[in-house]
């Protein structure tokens, strides 16, 4: 082994894989920093943050968590700009959803290996909790070294947790790290992991079913997809993919889209959007909130408001009074009945 | 030593971390810094990204939906 303190720089998701990554690196000696990239698609925090009845759950990023519990830094970068071009023309393809997850990974190892290298930074090499034949489209034997290659990083990446089922990366063969102490971990069986976190006193981890990325979500990549063909371009900015994570979607014609809040939180969130969008709310009863995305006419609006008082609790009544509110602000009131539940065809819903 | 302001309102975290963490990149060790929140996630997200770079959590005030984080660069 080296004498000099080697330094590492670590993919930290949140998760329980890049977690033990970074303490076996650790626990070699080697000074180690996280980073993480925001790409608007993470599944952390938002929802909690927007939906009240999730206001009861512990509201904490699970990256800062892990690097606090690991003591070390973390740096979160927003890539939200840059990460459209690897959503909209992904060279490797998507997942089973809209989840462009291979180009995603040389994407983050790529950003990560051009912060570690910078003259302030100074960095020897990379590590992730890549897991051979974990994820079937990112993590299997044939992308391994694709990801090392394309990404830039080539033999300064290192994954511990298998390690021993790839050939020696430049921190092994140096001696920066023993090779011997890295793992062998493969296929999608998570016992290994999980024995190895009770092997660190690790009790408490995060493990989302679905990874950490809302575009490997079925409902949410179609009303993604959805967003895109009625606008007639493949785009987006922050707002919109926000959007598609609350609330309702009803799109009744192709021109126009109802978001309707589900609850209070909701409805506290989507009414920080009433400058950009047409937006309703029930007055004669509580009910949520909507907004109109698109170019409604007004017999959209109309139809919009008795949709909105199906989801009020004037469903019953015979008349509820819904407010239209415009972007600049001007507002007025429409008398209509509630759509009845049999009228709202499945089709409408994103 | 400064005093300067964040409005980090209406922004969902990880953003509000992101903001703090790129303005006290630019502060001088005793600088302090008033972040204003909407997210409740950023009242643990914030003191947490501060413990583990070393910055000082001065105080925390929450009133109706809005969290003001004061802290010190460290």
């Amino acid at each position: 082994m080296s004498n000099t303190q080697r330094k590492a720089v670590s993919l930290i998701s949140g998760g329980l894989d890049s977690m033990l990554a970074t303490r076996v690196i650790l626990d070699q000696g080697v000074h180690v920093e996280g980073i993480n990239f925001y790409t608007g698609f993470c599944v952390e925090g938002h929802t909690h943050a927007i939906r009240a009845k999730d206001r009861k759950k512990a509201k904490r990023n699970n990256a800062l968590w892990v690097a606090e519990q690991l003591g070390i830094k973390l740096h979160i970068i927003d890539v939200i700009e840059e990460y459209k071009d690897v959503l909209l023309n992904p060279v490797h393809g998507y997942g089973r959803n809209m989840n462009p997850c291979l180009d995603c990974k040389i994407f983050m190892v790529n950003k990560a290996q051009a912060w570690a290298w910078m003259e302030e930074n100074q960095f020897d090499f990379i590590i992730t909790g890549e897991v051979i034949g974990q994820r079937p489209k990112s993590q299997r034997r044939e992308t391994m070294p694709l990801i090392a290659r394309e990404s830039g990083a080539d033999d300064r990446l290192l994954r511990p947790l298998c390690a021993k089922n790839l050939p020696p990366t430049l921190p092994e063969r140096e001696g920066w790290i023993d090779r011997e102490a890295m793992y062998d971990f493969h296929g999608r069986t998570r016992k290994p992991q999980m024995a190895l976190a009770e092997s660190f006193g690790f009790t408490e981890y995060s493990q989302p079913a679905g990874g950490c990325c809302f575009l490997t979500d079925k409902s949410y990549s179609n009303k993604l997809v959805d967003l895109w063909q009625a606008r007639g371009e493949r785009n987006y900015d922050l707002d919109d993919i926000m959007l598609l994570k609350v609330g309702r979607h009803l799109r009744p014609a192709p021109h126009y889209k109802i978001i309707v809040s589900r609850e209070e939180g909701e409805n506290h969130y989507l009414s920080g959007y009433r400058n950009e969008f047409i937006s309703l709310e029930t007055r004669s009863h509580n009910g949520p909130i909507a907004l109109l995305d698109g170019v409604p006419d007004e017999k959209d609006i109309e139809l919009a408001a008795s949709i909105v008082a199906r989801y009020s609790q004037g469903r019953d009544a015979d008349q509820v009074r819904v407010e239209v509110r415009m972007q600049n602000g001007n507002c007025r009131e429409l008398t209509v009945k509630p759509l009845a539940p049999s009228d709202i065809i499945s089709a409408w819903h994103v | 030593m400064s005093e300067s302001k964040l409005d980090a309102r209406r922004l969902l975290c990880p953003m509000p971390v992101i903001k703090t963490q790129d303005r006290i990149k630019n502060l001088q060790p005793g600088d302090q810094l008033e972040v204003t929140c909407t997210d409740p996630g950023a009242l643990n997200d914030i003191p947490s990204w501060c413990r583990i770079h070393g910055h000082e959590v001065i105080s925390t005030h929450t009133e109706g939906r809005e969290i003001t984080i004061m802290i010190r660069v460290m």
